[in-house]
Formats: structure tokens, C-alpha cells, sequence
């Protein structure tokens, strides 16, 4: 914050201005689902994850970014490191491929799957006279997921892995060390931050994603519905207090994510300047 | 002889990095590569490090072929330009790491490496700064690690890419004339790439001159200095004067006076002539080209006088302080003559 100064008059206005912007948009909607949430009392805020078919979406949005996470993580250092370590052909294509699903609409991210692998699909038929059936369950679902949050880990490592260069590996292999040591030892320290930072990112949109999963998943209640679809499906039924009860946890989510970004951001400060270059979201 | 390399050629997607080079080094000598950026001295240095494959060669070390063994496997020390130090690791557990990741059964044991980081670190004068991380120590310190680390692993050779580049010019010194005595202590092979001729003369028991991909000249200081094989190599050793000239009976003719050939044997006919500032006349009359002195800089006991002949030509000249050309000032006429000269085959200036 070092150039910063505090407000003075005018500023004031402007600052106010902001704040009360930001409560407009952000306080008093998050508010209004805490209230609608327990309009009928605790007792009914609770009720509403006793029903099998709230747990069931909990467990299927938990199982499902359980998954999806890990697996993008691996594939995100994987490919910052290929990118920022080696010389290739075909790079700036494979950049460009990896901020694809930031531009594209979650909507697409979740048609492509059921293009592919949908009864009239282009391989939909095959598998299924295979038995195998991907669309409107938890794979597609899956698949859909990974697709969208794919990014998140990569473009969080990329830029500071190309400001850290490759000199400490390197020097690690010069001084005997193998490529897992080298990794371990040298790499991940140096990336660590940017790593559960991006990962914590893509849980996020993992768990809270809505479009590219509703396309996929086929809606069947207590089966296929992750919790964002669940709230849809539980507002549509005019069961507010129990749409509301589900969306707060949504909302505990972001709270959690938030603390621990900031954590995170705090812990790590020098290294998450360094490769700083985030990318906007598409919703 | 303990470094062999043979014809080395590499080449990147759009360059030529190396076209050709071979060289060798006797056990515990002292040797620098030296040449302007884009010479290929680096990317010789990460070959010999195992760090880039060649296209084409031979590197042998102790009569073991270098490039069938991966940079692991080579046991070379090396110090990179920006010590490249782990900076999530204590100075203390970056010498020691080399040691820490051995296979177990070759794993020194844990006091035996504390010992050796001891050691190292008061070869280094770091005495007292284990603890500390790489981002708490200057310039000068870090690269004192960067070399202890790189003694740790007892390499077979040690190779520094420009080990003093960024660092000011006084601590430079200092750190010179240490890593000599470091080299002298542990008699090591020693290679190390630079741009700064100074350093490379000062430093090393040979001198390997890079141009273009391709050794110019190798060979010990003083050979360089009264014996280069071609104008680039005397030109990157110095700052000189030239001329055109006409060689007849071994010496240079010049418009109504001449001077003798530093070294004999440069065919008849008209070629340039190289001489040093040191060695160039200027006097208020006589024999030479008519020149108006233009600059003068006063270093330390030596005044260089910058003189401007008839046709835009610039000299340069060194006097000491005390001598009487010295007295010239900005605007003066004078006569400037080269006391020496050395002359190339056409073909290699440039």
C-alpha cells in the first residue's frame, strides 16, 4: 500500500460512494439470504438439510470438486511447467487453449459434453450401445466442471513461474539432484502460494458453478442436482426458507474462500505480486 | 589432459550458437572464455554443465564421453550469472543440498554434511550467516554461497557464467583475487565465462577468445596481449587506434614515415594497421599524421589525450602524467605517430 494516502474531502465522497455501491450489491443480497434463510426460525433452517435430496446435492457438489480440483491442479502445474520450462513448438497455442474456457460461456462449456457424448451425440450412440453413459450423471457433470475451472490453476502459476525462470532447477540437477527431488524440493517451495491460491479459486467455481453443469446434469432430484441446481429446484417449488438454507452455504463458501485468499494473500505476499496477472472471470 | 572438446556445434531455433569449437583444459587449470554477448561462451559453458545438448561434437572429461552422462550424473559445479540460490532454503541448507539429495547409501552422514557446510562457509568468509535466506545477503554474499554451494558436491570441474557480472566494480575486485586463491586452495578445473577483458587477463592461467560461435585465439595472457591472431581478438583486448597502411621490408608505411611490426611474418601490400593508445606518439612536431587534440581525460597516473586527424579519424594516446605531451590541451595541433603496430590478414578483421 506504500503511495497510498488517507482520504481527504472530496475523496470522502468517493469512498462513500464506493462503500455504499458495494453494499447495494454485495451486503444487502448476502444479507437477504441469511434472512430469507431463517425468516421461519432454526429449526426450519435446519430441517431443510435433513431432506435427502438437499444431503444428496451436498454430497454430489462435495464428490464432484473433490475430483475436478485435484485433478485441474495436477494439469495446471503440469502445464506451467512445460510452458515456462522448456522451449516447444506450439506454446503460445497451448496458452491460448488453456484461457479458452475463460472466454467461452459456462453454458458452451457444459453444451460441448452433451454434443459429444449426448444420445444424438457425435459418439453418444457408440458408447451407448457400450453400456457406457456419460450425460446426465455424476461423469458429465465432472466433465463439465473440469472444463470450466480449468484455467484457474495454470494462469495462476504461469506468470510467476516465468519470472522465477529455470536457473534453481538447474542448478539443483548440476548439483545431483533427479527430476522428483528437483520438484519437491525446489519448484514447489517457490510456487506453493500461487498453487493453493489457484487451487483455492477453482474450488471455488467448482462448487458454485451453475450453467455448464445444468446443462449436463438432466436435473434428476436427489441424483444429478449439485447444490446451485439444488437451490433452483427448491425456489421453483416455492420452498424459499429451504432454497435460502442451501444458498447460504454457497455463501458460507465465498465468506471461507475470501478469509483464506486473504490469508493466503497475506502469507504469501511477495510471491502472489510477483507473478500477479489475473485474469477475469467469465460468470 | 582432463577436458577435451571436439568441434562442438549448436544451434538454436534461429542462430548459430557454437560453430566448431574445440579446446582443452589441463587438470587444475584456470581457464577463460571470453568474448562479447552472443559469442556462444554461455551456451559452450551449460554443454560442458550438461545443461544444453550439442548438435554435433565431443566433450570428454578424464577420458569419460560427457555427453553420453546427464548433467546430474557429470558431477561439474556451477555458478550461474544470478547465483540462481533456493530462495525458500537458509544459506546453510542450499550448500548443504547438493550433499542432502545423494542417494542414501551414498549420503554422507547428517554431521558429517553440517561439518562440511562449517568449512565451506569460512572458505567463503561467511561465517555466522547459516541461518540466514538468500533475499538477507548483498550481492557479493550471494554469490559467495553460490560458489560454496557448487564446492560442496566436490566437483570434478567448476564452471562460472560470468561470476562477477552483477556485481559493482569494487567488490568485483575483491571477489577476484579471492576465487583465484579459492581455485589455488582447491585446485579444481576451473572455467569461467566473462565479457570483461580485464577480468579475464587478470584471472586466468589461459584465455579463450569467442567470436561469432568460433574460438579466435587461445592461449595465456601475455600470449593474447603480444601475440593475437587477428584484429578481433586485439580489439577486444583493448581499446586501440588503426590506420591504413602499406607492409614493405617489415614495416608499416604510412604517408612519409613508418613503424616496425610488432610481430614479423604479415604479407606485403596494403592491410590496416592496429596499434594501443600506449603505444602511440603525439608530439608538437615532426614526423605523423597532423591531428587536433579533441579530449583529454586524466585516469589516475595516465593522461589519454583523444585526437582527431585530416580525414575524421579518431586516436587515442596514453602519456603518464609527468611526461611533456601531457601538457597538451583541447585544441592544440600535433603530430601522432604509432610507436608499434601489429597487422592481420585481411580476411579476420572484423
Amino acid at each position: 500500500m506504500r503511495g497510498a494516502v488517507r482520504p481527504r474531502g472530496s475523496a470522502w465522497l468517493i469512498v462513500a460512494a464506493a462503500i455504499l455501491w458495494l453494499a447495494l450489491t454485495i451486503l444487502l443480497p448476502l444479507a437477504a439470504v441469511f434472512a430469507e434463510a431463517f425468516r421461519k426460525g432454526a429449526s426450519t433452517f435446519f430441517a431443510a438439510f435433513a431432506e435427502p435430496d438437499a444431503l444428496a446435492a451436498i454430497f454430489l457438489t462435495l464428490k464432484v470438486a473433490a475430483v475436478a480440483v485435484p485433478l485441474n491442479a495436477v494439469f495446471g502445474v503440469a502445464a506451467a511447467w512445460a510452458v515456462t520450462k522448456f522451449e516447444f513448438r506450439g506454446k503460445t497455442l497451448l496458452l491460448a487453449v488453456i484461457d479458452i474456457p475463460f472466454s467461452m460461456s459456462p453454458v458452451i462449456s457444459g453444451l460441448v459434453w452433451v454434443l459429444l457424448f449426448g444420445a444424438n451425440g457425435w459418439l453418444g450412440p457408440q458408447l451407448d450401445s457400450l453400456g457406457i453413459r456419460i450425460i446426465f450423471n455424476f461423469t458429465g457433470i465432472l466433465l463439465a466442471t473440469i472444463l470450466v475451472t480449468l484455467p484457474f490453476v495454470a494462469r495462476e502459476l504461469i506468470p510467476l513461474m516465468q519470472t522465477q525462470g529455470s536457473d534453481e532447477e538447474c542448478a539443483a540437477i548440476t548439483l545431483g539432484a533427479g527430476g522428483l527431488t528437483t520438484f519437491l524440493q525446489v519448484t514447489l517451495p517457490n510456487i506453493i502460494g500461487a498453487l493453493l491460491y489457484g487451487v483455492l479459486l477453482c474450488n471455488a467455481r467448482a462448487m458454485g458453478e451453475f450453467g455448464a453443469v445444468s446443462v449436463v446434469s438432466g436435473h434428476i432430484r436427489g441424483l444429478t442436482d449439485t447444490m446451485p441446481l439444488h437451490v433452483e429446484v427448491l425456489y421453483n417449488d416455492y420452498d424459499f426458507v429451504g432454497a435460502f438454507a442451501i444458498a447460504t452455504l454457497l455463501a458460507g463458501l465465498a465468506l471461507v474462500t475470501l478469509a483464506l485468499k486473504t490469508w493466503l494473500e497475506w502469507r504469501f505476499a511477495g510471491e502472489l505480486a510477483r507473478g500477479n496477472r489475473r485474469t477475469a472471470r467469465t460468470a | 589432459m582432463s577436458l577435451i572438446v571436439e568441434n562442438l556445434a549448436k544451434r538454436f531455433a534461429r542462430f548459430p550458437a557454437l560453430k566448431g569449437v574445440s579446446l582443452t583444459a589441463e587438470p587444475g587449470e584456470f581457464l577463460a572464455l571470453l568474448g562479447p554477448s552472443g559469442s556462444g561462451k554461455t551456451t559452450l559453458l551449460r554443454v560442458l554443465a550438461g545443461l544444453e545438448t550439442p548438435d554435433t561434437g565431443r566433450v570428454a572429461f578424464e577420458g569419460e564421453d560427457f555427453l553420453a552422462m546427464s548433467a546430474r550424473e557429470r558431477r561439474v559445479g556451477m555458478v550461474f550469472q544470478h547465483y540462481a540460490l533456493f530462495r525458500h532454503m537458509t544459506v546453510a541448507r542450499n550448500i548443504a543440498f547438493g550433499l542432502r539429495v545423494r542417494p542414501a547409501r551414498l549420503r554422507p552422514p547428517r554431521a558429517e554434511i553440517a561439518k562440511t557446510v562449517e568449512r565451506l562457509m569460512s572458505l567463503v568468509r561467511l561465517e555466522g550467516l547459516g541461518d540466514r535466506y538468500p533475499a538477507q545477503l548483498s550481492g557479493g554474499q550471494q554469490q559467495r554461497v553460490a560458489l560454496a554451494r557448487a564446492l560442496a558436491i566436490e566437483p570434478r570441474m567448476l564452471l562460472l557464467d560470468e561470476p562477477f557480472g552483477a556485481l559493482d566494480a569494487k567488490v568485483r575486485k575483491e571477489l577476484r583475487q579471492w576465487l583465484r586463491e579459492v581455485h589455488d586452495a582447491t585446485g579444481v578445473t576451473t572455467i569461467f565465462v566473462t565479457h570483461d577483458q580485464e577480468e579475464a587477463m587478470d584471472l586466468a592461467d589461459r584465455v579463450a577468445v569467442l567470436n561469432a560461435g568460433r574460438i579466435e585465439q587461445i592461449g595465456a595472457p601475455q600470449v593474447l596481449s603480444e601475440a593475437p591472431a587477428s584484429a578481433f581478438v586485439f580489439d577486444f583486448l583493448g581499446d586501440s587506434n588503426r590506420a591504413p597502411c602499406r607492409i614493405e621490408g617489415g614495416r608499416a608505411v604510412f604517408d612519409g614515415f613508418s613503424a616496425p611490426l610488432a610481430a614479423p611474418g604479415v604479407a606485403g601490400g596494403a592491410t590496416t594497421a592496429w596499434f594501443r593508445p600506449h603505444e602511440t606518439l603525439v608530439e608538437r612536431t615532426g614526423e605523423g599524421w597532423p591531428v587536433t587534440v579533441t579530449g583529454r581525460l586524466i585516469k589516475s597516473a595516465i593522461v589519454r589525450l583523444e585526437c582527431r586527424g585530416a580525414a575524421g579519424a579518431i586516436f587515442e594516446a596514453d602519456f603518464p602524467k609527468d611526461a611533456p605531451q601531457a601538457d597538451l590541451i583541447v585544441g592544440a595541433e600535433a603530430r601522432l605517430k604509432p610507436k608499434r603496430v601489429f597487422a592481420f590478414a585481411e580476411s579476420s578483421s572484423e
